[in-house]
This record gives structure tokens, C-alpha cells and sequence, in this order.
């Protein structure tokens, strides 16, 4: 089980891969996400689903190094197992509650930022499925950390693409991006629904509210078990603790308290960076990558 | 009468052992269990079978520890039990069992939790597995959730033939025992796994990483994979918090997360990835054998820490043994203390805890005294990590899922008392899930009742 059928470099840091969970896959539904881990010494990683096959029982992810635990996973080559894989976890996408008629009515735009852009893929293409064509703006620092943009593409309605360095589409944030194609060529829209970093979510939703624009945020939270018994993941929303696994991970991102969720995030960001940068102790942690792909 | 006192159970001495994640108790070996049992006077009618929410025969075993045949007394446990060895450790012998004990009323009770732990270990440590014969009725049962509940649910219904499956969310079997109680207290490799695996022995699957309401949902379990009756087993759910400011700084956590990290992720051990992180200071909020745990398991951590608790000594709901372990391992105890705020650096991470002192008033719906604030008594203890264990409120992911499943006016599942029947035709319920949080033995207790129900069930369904 957990095998490990695809792998593919989308950039230099990001990969992703097609992953054997038939159960997961015969549940999954836009939105979602699940909890991986490498070995039996791996740490349960929460990862946004980007695609499922229910025919072939298989889960997409998309992966960005970041750290030791994303690190192992990137040493797993097609034909090499996950330990475990449990999901899908969360809620699923909001759009899933409302009727195709609802759907067709409204005029909806996403916002991605970087490895966001695969949770917003898996969203897009069922509502081509369900024949709507939403727009799609994707944010990057430059080309090169693009992600998914030929296959959101053959999904989306106009797509829109923003790197901080102007190499590809619009020069400047997504947030900038947004706010030109509202106020200076005229879209409507009706919902926005936003994955990627805390930072470009808080800033997204606070020009948002100045458009008086509903908008959805996906929160990639820190969590231990994903079911709800840890509280790790909880975000305040509308002044209300919720917790972003069982009751997320989409909030309303006008009532979401970003600084604090920002802020949570931090918590074990110490040992990310340790476990990436060239220390003493990165070495001592690249040891233990290679003993555990040994094994 | 003569007296003989209660035998002693030997201990690692406090200084050690807040070093390391050692069991504290190291239990009777055989002799000292045969000279416990010969205090027993084997009641006619033995109050503290009463007591015992899965009805052990207690004078029954003890009279076989007391001859040493200590095979017979696996077996008679057996009939009532498949986990001696975790119950021997876990249940809250001093109000159930030895509670009520006929000895306790002049001198004290008979150790019927250390004998039931003696003959647990003994049956593990000689590789004896009480003999039980399986016959196959082809019929299917699922349970939800591989904690207390769900096991003794499993055993019972295995054993009289039925063909359970296990569904457990997280990537190891277990439950409470698993992610919830430490090593210390009760050890994971040799005690839990041990007990778990004779239940798989007896022909039970476990499923891991199947999370029921998301990965499947109950209709799908009766549907789908035809399964002709469900027990949900699920434990207790979300963590609670005061409500004060300051609970979500950095640094505060509850002590399901702090726990979880520390028995089921390991990651107090250098060669597991998942981090923890810990101040040199902590609190732990709350009086319950969750909070000792957590307490404790900081302790070893290296921490200094305080157990802040709004009523007495007194009232702590933990089990006596626990209070006891902690106040020798230097557990700093401030009873009658409440915090009205968690304040922050300017880094977002844990400063200090402001609490008022409490003094204890009339008894309140509960019977205990309520406490109230003393005015003017405000103070601040300097903190860098806070643990909340004030308890869990449901966890959503079932009742949300499944249509026609009532849920009680705490909004855990509604049950029949008596057998686990819920609102749905042929789903039973048992443990945390229906009662909020209590102990091991009650959510046995309650697995075994609806083990019962369900064979009932369906056998009056196989007659229609």
C-alpha cells in the first residue's frame, strides 16, 4: 500500500507525485487534504491533495522542500512506499455545498501562491468538470517557481500569471494582480478562494474586503494527528477558536486572524530552518537521511 | 482477625526515574502476589466484583494466585478481560474495585490491581495465551476506533465467533493507550502491544489510517463492506481550552498535542523527526490523570512544573497512585489557583500566567464545593509553556457524517444505557465518545455491554 507510482520535478524544489491510496482516492473530494509519513521514525506531514484518480485509486500530491521531513520524501523514488497515508482529512471545498445552478451564477477567481497552486488545481478542474470555467491567477517569484500552469490551463478560464520579477505574465504580487484586473480592467467577481502562503493570503483578503469581495482561505496550519484530538491547527476566525482539521482547512478569509495564524505557524519554523541550512546539525541530519534511505 | 499489612509494590526511587521514561512501578513478582492474595477473604458475595465495570471474577483469580497457579487465574481474568496487564495499571482501583473491598473498612483493601497486573505480566513474560475456541458465525462486525473501548468490543465479539475489523485513524493501534498515557505508566512496546496482539490472535483485523466519516463514512461500512453491525469507539475529541486570553500564544497547547508528541510521535528521542518544544517552566492546567501525565512527562523532560488546579488537593480527579507519583517527583501542586489570562512576549510566545487564588464555597451540582475567587489575589507565575487538560469536547467527524445519529444534550452520541443501542438500527456506541472523557475500565466496561448487544441483535435479526 502507499506506493509510490509517478514522480515528477515541477521546479527544483517542488516535485510531485501520484500516490497509491485507493481508499483515499474513492473519498476524496476538492479541498481536502492528508497526512503522510516516510518512515517509522517520520513525523505526520498534512499535504494538500492536488489530484485523484478514484479509477485507478490514486492521489496526487505536490511537494516543496522545505525541511527534514520533506527532504526524506524527496529521496523516495517511483516504486518506493509511504508508510502511511490517512485522509482525506478536512472539509470538503465549500463549492461542493452549493447546487451547479449556484455554481453557474457566480463569477469565481483563484488566487494561488506557489505550492498552493496544486490544492487550487484539484478545486478548478472539478468545476470544469461540473462545466464551469473559473479564473485563475497564479503567483510566483519568478518563471521558474511556476507551477501547474499548462494543467491549469486546460481547466480554468483565464489564467493570469504574476511573478514577483515581472519573468512571466504580470510584474508584481497576485494581490496587485487582482487589484488591476478588478479596478482597471473591469472583472467581476462574485467569490474568490485563495491558497498559498499566510502572508499572501492576509494581504489578499484585506484588498478584498476593500472590493468587498467574499473570499475563502485554505489555512495550511501545523498539525499532529489531523483529526482533531491535538488543537495544534487552531486558527481564530470571527474571534471564535476553530479547529482548521476537522472544521477547515476554508475559513472566511475576512473573519480569519492571519497575524495569529502567522504567528502559530512559526512555532517549530526554528527546526525547519536548522534541518535546510548549512549547520552543524544539518549535517548531522543529512546523516540521518542516509541511514534511514539504507535501511 | 490478624492483620496482615499490604504488601508493598517496589519502586524506581523518584530521582532516577525523572531521568528517564522507565515504569515507575515495577510491580509483585510472584511471591510477593501470593502473599497479597492470602489477605483476601474471599467474600460469598464479593462487593468488589460490583465495583468492576467489566466484572472480573476477583476472589476467583486471587484464589488461584494464593495456591500459585497462576495460569488458572489468566484464565479466569481472561473470561472478563483481554487487557490485565493495561487495566492492573490504568483503572482507578481505589473507586472501583478495591473501593470496595470488605479489608479497606478496618485496615487497607486487598492490591487487586497489582495482582491483576502480576498476572497479566506473568502470562506475558511465560508466553501463555488463555486458550479461547473460535467458531465462525460469518457474520461481520465493524469497530471505530482501536482504544479501550474498541478492543474489548473486539475481543468479546471475536470470541464468540464473529468477524471483527478495526478501523483506527492514526498509523498505530491503540488509542488512549497509544497516543495518551506514558510509557512510565504503562509500557508501550512490551504491556499495550503485547495485549493488542492477542486480540489480533483471536482473529481480529486492525486498519489503520482509516479515518471513519472521512475515509469511509457508516453507511458505506453497512453498504459498501458489508458489515452487519458497527460500534463506535471513537474516544473522546477535540481538546478544550479556558477561554481566556492568551490561549492561542505560541507555547500553549493541550495536553492531547503535548502527549501525542511525546508517546505516540516520540519526539523526545533524537532519532524521530516530529519536534517538540518545551520551556524550562510549565504549567499544566487542569487536576485529571491527563494533567499528572502531562506533568510528569515535562518533568522528565527536565522542566520544573506546576500543576495549576482551581479546587484542593482534595478534589483532584486523578487517581490517588498518580498524585502521589507526581508530588515525589517534585510536581509543584498550586491548588486553589485559577488563570484568567496567558500573557505574551512581544514574540508571541508564552511569558508568564496570571491567575487569582480560589477558596472553596457550598457543594455545587456536582457535589464538590465550588470554588470561588478570592478578591484582590491576583498574581503572575513566569511560564514558557502551558498545558491545558481540561477535558475534550466531542469530536464532530462521525455524528456529522452519519444521518439519524442522535447525540445527548453534550452533544456525544445518545446511547441506551444498558446495551450501547444508538438511534441507529445496528450502530452501538461505547467509552469517551459517549461519555466524554472518563477512564480506560468504564469505556471497556462499555465496549463489552455492546459487544453483548450486538450478538443479541443480530441474533434476533438472523431468527427474523
Amino acid at each position: 500500500m502507499f506506493k509510490i507510482l509517478k514522480k515528477e520535478y515541477l521546479t527544483s524544489g517542488i516535485f510531485l507525485m501520484d500516490v497509491e491510496a485507493p481508499k483515499v482516492a474513492k473519498a476524496a473530494e476538492p479541498g481536502q487534504f492528508l497526512i503522510v509519513r516516510v518512515d517509522e521514525k517520520g513525523e505526520r506531514i498534512p499535504l494538500t491533495i492536488c489530484d485523484y484518480d478514484k479509477v485507478a485509486g490514486t492521489v496526487t500530491i505536490v511537494v516543496q522542500v522545505v525541511g527534514l521531513s520533506t527532504q526524506l520524501m524527496d529521496q523516495l523514488k517511483v516504486g518506493d512506499y509511504f508508510k502511511s497515508v490517512a485522509g482525506p482529512l478536512g472539509m470538503p471545498s465549500e463549492l461542493k455545498e452549493m447546487s451547479v445552478e449556484e455554481l453557474h451564477s457566480k463569477k469565481i477567481v483563484f488566487i494561488a501562491g506557489g505550492v498552493g497552486t496544486a490544492p487550487v488545481y484539484a478545486q478548478v478542474k472539478w468545476l470544469h468538470e461540473q462545466g464551469i470555467k473559473a479564473d485563475v491567477i497564479i503567483g510566483a517569484k519568478n518563471a521558474s517557481q511556476l507551477i501547474l500552469v499548462e494543467a491549469m490551463r486546460k481547466v480554468s478560464g483565464n489564467i493570469y500569471i504574476a511573478t514577483d520579477d515581472g519573468s512571466a505574465g504580470f510584474k508584481g504580487l497576485v494581490t496587485n494582480c487582482l487589484e488591476d484586473l478588478v479596478t482597471n480592467q473591469h472583472k467581476q467577481y462574485d467569490l474568490a478562494i485563495t491558497i498559498g502562503p499566510m502572508i499572501m493570503m492576509k494581504f489578499l483578503s484585506e484588498l478584498t474586503r476593500k472590493l468587498n469581495l467574499k473570499t475563502i482561505a485554505s489555512l495550511n496550519t501545523l498539525m499532529v494527528d489531523g483529526t482533531g484530538m491535538c488543537g495544534a491547527c487552531r486558527v481564530t476566525v470571527g474571534g471564535v477558536t476553530r479547529f482548521a482539521c476537522v472544521e477547515g482547512p476554508e475559513f472566511d478569509a475576512h473573519q480569519v486572524n492571519f497575524d495569529e495564524a502567522m504567528r502559530r505557524q512559526t512555532m517549530y519554523r526554528t527546526e525547519e530552518r536548522s534541518q535546510n541550512a548549512l549547520t552543524p546539525d544539518h549535517i548531522c541530519r543529512l546523516d540521518k537521511i542516509v541511514e534511514r534511505r539504507n535501511k | 482477625m490478624k492483620k496482615t499489612p499490604r504488601t508493598p509494590v517496589r519502586e524506581l526511587a523518584p530521582s532516577y526515574r525523572i531521568t528517564n521514561f522507565e515504569e515507575v512501578s515495577l510491580g509483585y513478582n510472584g511471591e510477593e502476589a501470593m502473599l497479597e492474595a492470602s489477605r483476601c477473604l474471599e467474600c460469598k458475595k464479593p462487593m468488589c466484583v460490583d465495583g468492576c465495570p467489566v466484572s472480573i471474577s476477583i476472589p476467583n483469580f486471587i484464589h488461584h494466585i494464593k495456591a500459585g497457579d497462576f495460569k488458572s487465574a489468566a484464565e479466569v481474568i481472561a473470561q472478563a478481560s483481554a487487557l490485565p496487564a493495561v487495566c492492573g495499571r490504568v483503572c482507578p482501583q481505589e473507586t472501583q474495585c478495591e473501593g470496595r473491598c470488605i479489608l479497606g473498612v478496618k485496615q487497607e483493601p486487598v492490591s487487586i490491581g497489582k495482582l491483576e497486573r502480576f498476572i497479566g505480566d506473568w502470562s506475558r513474560e511465560n508466553d501463555i495465551t488463555p486458550e479461547t475456541t473460535i467458531t465462525p458465525n460469518g457474520l461481520k462486525v465493524a469497530v471505530i476506533g482501536s482504544g479501550p473501548a474498541g478492543l474489548a468490543c473486539a475481543g468479546d465479539l471475536a470470541r464468540m465467533g464473529y468477524e471483527v475489523t478495526i478501523f483506527e485513524a492514526l498509523h498505530k493501534p491503540g488509542g488512549v493507550l497509544e497516543y495518551g498515557i506514558p510509557s512510565f505508566r504503562l509500557p508501550k512496546e512490551t504491556v499495550v502491544r503485547h495485549e493488542i496482539g492477542n486480540i489480533v490472535k483471536m482473529g481480529v483485523k486492525i486498519e489503520n489510517n482509516v479515518v471513519i466519516g472521512r475515509t469511509l463514512t457508516i453507511d458505506q461500512l453497512f453498504n459498501e463492506e458489508a458489515f452487519n453491525a458497527v460500534f463506535i469507539g471513537s474516544g473522546a475529541g477535540l481538546p478544550k481550552f479556558m477561554g481566556i486570553p492568551g490561549e492561542n500564544l505560541n507555547g500553549v497547547q493541550s495536553s492531547n498535542e503535548f502527549l501525542t508528541r511525546t508517546n505516540l510521535m516520540e519526539a523526545h528521542h533524537d532519532d524521530t523527526d516530529t519536534p517538540l518544544k518545551l520551556g524550562k517552566v510549565v504549567a499544566v492546567i487542569g487536576g485529571g490523570n491527563v494533567a499528572m501525565d502531562a506533568a510528569r512527562t515535562a518533568r522528565r523532560l527536565g522542566a520544573e512544573v506546576h500543576i495549576v488546579y482551581r479546587r484542593s488537593k482534595a478534589e483532584l480527579p486523578a487517581r490517588a497512585e498518580e498524585v502521589h507519583h507526581a508530588v515525589e517527583e517534585g510536581i509543584i501542586f498550586d491548588i486553589l489557583t485559577n488563570p484568567i489570562e496567558i500573557i505574551g512576549h512581544e514574540s508571541g510566545w508564552v511569558k508568564s500566567l496570571k491567575c487569582v487564588k480560589m477558596e472553596l464555597g457550598e457543594p455545587d451540582a456536582s457535589g464538590r464545593r465550588a470554588p470561588q475567587v478570592i478578591a484582590g489575589s491576583e498574581f503572575t507565575l513566569d511560564v514558557e509553556t502551558v498545558i491545558m487538560a481540561l477535558g475534550t469536547s466531542p469530536n464532530p467527524l462521525i455524528t456529522s457524517t452519519t444521518k439519524g445519529l442522535e447525540l445527548n444534550r453534550r452533544r456525544c452520541i445518545l446511547i441506551e444505557e444498558e446495551t450501547g443501542r444508538t438511534s441507529r438500527d445496528g450502530v452501538y456506541a461505547g467509552g469517551d465518545a459517549v461519555t466524554g472523557a472518563a477512564t480506560v475500565i468504564l469505556a471497556m466496561g462499555a465496549g463489552r455491554k455492546a459487544a453483548k448487544a450486538i450478538d443479541q441483535f443480530l441474533k434476533n435479526q438472523a431468527i427474523e
